[in-house]
């Protein structure tokens, strides 16, 4: 290879561990990660908790501080966007008009929340969640007593929900869904989420649509479909995200839900990789179906995997997706894709802790989900996550609902 | 400030099950101890050095723990962290078994 960098676009989760993996694996040209926020990477996942309700001022989980970033001879650019590629000449141009020129070129630039837009409405004063200055816009806001209204019953929403909550707000969440969690797991799991949220006071409006919202003096007031008005002092929108694909689009890149990759998350340009929340890809073992995730741990294990492919590894990426959410004592996990399986079957850990497995037409494990207290699931959820690994191990859904048999044993057997 | 080391009795020989781990709180402290397939037994900290999660309600493969919360992961041997997100290791005790009892160095 020339003495040309790599360049990542997007300094999140992704960016930064693809950044470590590329050095890690022998990578010694120049590596340039660029951000458009100021902060040096941290992670996501405590936004919606953590960052909300800590006692102290709350402070970013960094992920790459700038001594590891200096160790790892990592340069990075934070409060810019790249505006352009030049594919021909292989360089990114920047928001502040520098050029870099890049040997390959990883795009990882996540998703942003989806916009709430109402015909007639002024939504400028909506809240969202993205990044840790809108965690802490929340957290201002979040004052005990406060009324906060949460539109979208997905996690972002749900786990926000719960904070409020724990932090002494009334909370009234609005989903135009028929249930709570609708694309993310089971009714199952669903109807037992909803029902810790209606132990601690959360108020629900299911199935109904908003047909307005206006700004009053005091805050928002929010009209239903049926007419029902609810004023409240704060608004949280959280209804799903968008990948982030316009600089790929206009660069020409293919999109498909997100940036076209292949099973080696390479774009339609071998030079170009994609990874993370903005990219979908080809998943070998559920039948080269493409998917796209927005998940922590995905965004973590692809950045690390297309670095290896950047420095010609061909390796693909065949990790089975998993994530959590928190939501006061209770939490639930997911691994593999439920929606795959056409089979159910529960093992009750006990009264509060459920393990549910999903099974295909031939009895292959496609996908588990568990909700309880993370010391009883979590295991079990791993266990599963490897039995899926196996090739989509075949079992007997009688042994999967039997706590006697212990899933260590089904493992490798 | 010098530590005062002492052998602390943590638990029998065979309440660990062959590759699995165990939580062991003394005092304030909290540990986790560890049985391998072979037979062998190790000790370090309770909790990961990511996030405030117990490693002893974590998956035990080979000479690895794996944290039950985001599957950061130890080789519990040495202590090393193992895979993202934990970039800072893990503390060892020396482990000693007698009379068919663990003992552990804290």
């Amino acid at each position: 290879m020339s003495d040309l960098g790599m360049v990542i676009v997007g300094a999140g989760e992704t960016g930064a561990r693809a950044a470590v993996e590329l050095r890690t694996a022998g990578w010694n040209g120049p590596i340039t990660l660029i951000g458009k926020e100021p902060l040096a990477p941290y992670e996501r996942p405590p936004l919606s908790k953590f960052t909300l309700i800590s006692e102290e001022e709350p402070k970013p989980a960094t992920i790459l501080d700038e001594v590891r970033l200096s160790e790892h001879n990592i340069g990075w650019i934070p409060n810019n966007q790249v505006v352009g590629i030049d594919r021909v000449n292989h360089s990114v141009e920047l928001s502040n008009g520098q050029q870099i020129r890049y040997e390959r070129l990883l795009l990882a630039t996540g998703a942003a929340p989806r916009k709430l837009t109402i015909e007639g409405s002024d939504t400028t004063g909506l809240l969202y969640l993205r990044t840790f200055a809108d965690a802490v816009a929340l957290r201002t806001r979040f004052q005990p007593g406060k009324h906060i209204a949460v539109i979208g019953a997905g996690f972002i929403g749900l786990e926000v929900a719960a904070s409020a909550r724990e932090l002494g707000c009334s909370v009234t969440v609005i989903e135009v869904g028929p249930r709570i969690l609708m694309r993310g797991v089971p009714e199952e799991i669903a109807r037992i989420v909803e029902a810790r949220h209606r132990m601690a006071g959360v108020r629900f409006k299911l199935g109904i649509s908003i047909q307005g919202i206006m700004n009053t003096s005091e805050g928002h007031l929010i009209t239903l479909a049926d007419g029902t008005d609810i004023p409240c002092d704060t608004v949280v929108v959280g209804i799903g995200a968008i990948p982030e694909t316009s600089l790929a689009a206009q660069s020409g890149l293919t999109i498909e839900n997100g940036i076209y990759t292949d099973e080696y998350l390479a774009t339609s340009d071998n030079d170009i990789f994609a990874a993370g929340d903005c990219c979908s890809f080809p998943h070998k073992l559920y039948g080269g179906r493409r998917i796209r995730l927005e998940a922590w741990r995905n965004a973590q294990d692809q950045g690390t995997h297309v670095a290896h492919n950047m420095l010609g590894a061909s390796k693909p990426f065949v990790d089975i997706p998993w994530f959590w959410s928190d939501q006061y004592d209770q939490t639930l996990q997911v691994t593999g894709l439920p929606d795959s399986g056409v089979l159910t079957v529960c093992r009750h850990l006990s009264e509060r802790d459920k393990l549910y497995f999903h099974l295909s037409g031939e009895n292959r494990l496609v996908a588990a989900s568990a909700v309880g207290l993370n010391a009883k699931i979590a295991k079990d959820i791993r266990l599963a996550e490897m039995l899926i690994h196996q090739n989509q191990a075949v079992l007997d859904p009688i042994a999967l609902q039997n706590t006697e048999v212990k899933l260590k044993s089904l493992v490798n057997a | 400030m010098q530590e005062l080391l002492q052998w602390v009795e943590a638990c029998e020989a065979d309440a660990i099950d062959e590759e699995d781990v165990i939580r062991f709180d003394h005092g304030d402290r909290t540990f986790a101890i560890y049985r391998t397939a072979k037979g062998s037994y190790y000790a370090t900290d309770g909790y990961c050095t990511h996030e405030k999660f117990h490693l002893s309600e974590g998956l035990v493969m080979g000479t690895i723990i794996e944290c039950p919360k985001h599957n950061g992961r130890f080789d519990y041997t040495t202590g090393a962290a193992k895979r993202t997100p934990v970039c800072v290791d893990l503390r060892t005790y020396p482990v000693k078994l007698e009379h068919n009892k663990v003992f552990i160095q804290i």
